[in-house]
């Protein structure tokens, strides 16, 4: 491993998806990702690639399109209310199977909203913002250190599986700063992309990108063909991290910087001899059933906590499928759940089961 | 085992994000585990600016803070949100010259240093923090002064850097007030 260095999550985002072969930047300014534009801005010209700044957030990712179509490696940013207005693109990119990174860092809406961190994006990210039968991979970090780590491998899922992967972090996760250690040899897979249209001097077929399929047998054919990939997606790409598990009263599921907080829950807990446990999601999709199968048996109950009114609470009830009970507690509009607001819920729930 | 939850509070310009990073810096440079969480957003951009800074042995847990063991604040305002906040036995530190309110607890430590005033005695106002980084480091000894240094070398660009004997001077004089 190489250097250590003090940095902003946002700034390690970028450096992180320069180190991965990202040559291609397009996005608009909003709080609280900003910083991730302003480190391109600096940077990019500096090592021949392209930063700009677009007219808007459609503008930018008409822009990722074109240039994911030439089989470059490319990115844009934002946060919640700019990734609504990219979600036109997002389909379009889904429907044209193109690899590309998103990345959002969320502040808490609907609408303007504000812009203190939240998780309230969870559904547009993993179910589908845009219209059409489509996912992206969506990746969670919790630490500046897994920033860097994820948006490397954000852009190898991306070419593997010609698929968009993003980036979903709040504002927490964006402004601060932690320890990052960057790797002398970045891990970049390289991948063939024979599908690129790149120029053919007369010497192939041109190739065609498009999201247009009128005769709906065609369509469905190309739909049926996404279903296959998402579901091989589901198969290998699930991550996550189990923490405390082994004979936890309560497990706790949450991802980002509110699985951070639930560990200090947890450490606190233990400290009374109080036996919690953390799944923490770091794929949203494909969501990681395999961590619920793995602990199933060993507590009374789960409890999800999210910066959200509980979304991927339903993911997580449609993996356990009844077989056990899930509880929720949450903040929302860009407040932070406390260790006192789950304490208080944790012990609720012991009481109930005791 | 040690863990530090540091909280620095202030108005914007006083040097309060600044402060944090340093702190985090210093930590690094002894190879703890750190974090810092800055305010951003709309109480900023009122003048009002507050960081979060971990420092520990152990892996932290969370980056955001709702206790903390040791607090500087350099306003009035920032006393009255944070006072509650500190651990029984904690430390809070004040800039006496700009804090008037009286610290209510009677079980944490509580250390007034006119900061600001020695600052501007001294030729240079934005000098105020690092007398009370330099009480912080005293009373918590969540740094010592030679990675204090390494982060200032570290954090500040390199045409101030003549500015660190005079600031290294200015923290020795916060660690003995």
């Amino acid at each position: 491993m190489g250097q250590k260095l003090l940095m902003k999550g946002n700034e390690v985002i970028a450096e992180a998806a320069i180190r991965a072969g990202c040559r291609h930047y397009f996005g608009y300014p909003i709080t609280p990702q900003t910083e991730l534009m302003h480190y391109m801005a600096k940077k990019m010209p500096t090592i021949g690639g392209v930063f700009m700044q677009a007219e808007s957030e459609v503008a930018a990712i008409n822009m990722v399109y074109g240039a994911a179509s030439t089989g470059k490696r490319v990115m844009t940013s934002s946060s919640s209310p700019g990734i609504s207005l990219k979600q036109e693109g997002i389909s379009y990119i889904a429907g044209a199977q193109l690899p590309a990174v998103i990345v959002n860092i969320m502040r808490g809406g609907p609408g303007l909203g504000g812009i203190q961190p939240s998780q309230s994006d969870y559904f547009q990210a993993t179910k589908g913002g845009g219209h059409g039968d489509y996912h992206m991979v969506v990746l969670a970090p919790a630490s500046v250190q897994e920033l860097y780590d994820l948006t490397v491998e954000a852009f190898n899922i991306s070419d593997r599986y010609r698929i968009m992967t993003m980036i979903l972090g709040d504002g927490v996760l964006g402004q601060m700063m932690e320890v990052v250690e960057f790797r002398d040899d970045e891990n970049i897979e390289s991948f063939d992309k024979p599908w690129a249209a790149n120029g053919h001097d007369n010497k192939r077929e041109h190739n065609m990108i498009t999201s247009i399929h009128l005769d709906p047998a065609v369509l469905e054919q190309w739909n049926i063909g996404f279903q296959e990939k998402y579901n091989l997606i589901r198969q290998k790409e699930q991550r996550y991290e189990l923490y405390n598990c082994e004979d936890a009263e309560i497990i706790l599921v949450a991802y980002g910087s509110v699985a951070r907080i639930c560990k200090g829950v947890i450490n606190q807990a233990a400290e009374k001899g109080i036996k919690l446990g953390l799944i923490r999601p770091i794929t949203l999709f494909p969501f990681p059933t395999n961590a619920f199968e793995e602990v199933l048996d060993i507590p009374k109950a789960f409890l999800t906590v999210e910066m959200s009114s509980g979304q991927m609470l339903e993911d997580v009830k449609l993996t356990i499928e009844g077989r056990k009970p899930v509880y929720f507690t949450g903040r929302m509009g860009g407040m932070i759940p406390t260790v006192n607001d789950i304490m208080t819920k944790v012990n609720e729930i012991r009481e109930k089961h005791s | 085992m040690s863990l530090h939850e540091i909280i620095i509070a202030g108005f914007g310009g006083q040097g309060i994000l600044s402060a944090g990073r340093l702190l985090a810096y210093a930590g690094m440079e002894e190879n703890k585990q750190v974090s810092f969480l800055p305010s951003y957003g709309p109480e900023m951009r009122g003048g009002t600016a507050n960081c979060m800074v971990v420092v520990s042995d152990k892996e932290i847990a969370s980056p955001v803070l709702n206790v903390c063991s040791a607090l500087i604040v350099m306003n009035n305002p920032s006393l009255e949100k944070f006072e509650s906040w500190v651990k029984p036995g904690g430390v809070i530190i004040t800039d006496s010259s700009l804090v008037h309110t009286k610290v209510k607890r009677s079980d944490v430590k509580v250390f007034e240093i006119p900061a600001t005033k020695l600052a501007t005695e001294a030729g240079n106002k934005t000098y105020s923090n690092i007398y009370l980084l330099g009480k912080l480091l005293t009373e918590t000894n969540c740094a010592t002064p030679e990675s204090f240094e390494k982060a200032l070398y570290g954090i500040l660009s390199k045409k101030k850097h003549y500015m660190i004997p005079e600031e290294m001077e200015v923290l020795k004089v916060g660690m003995g007030y």
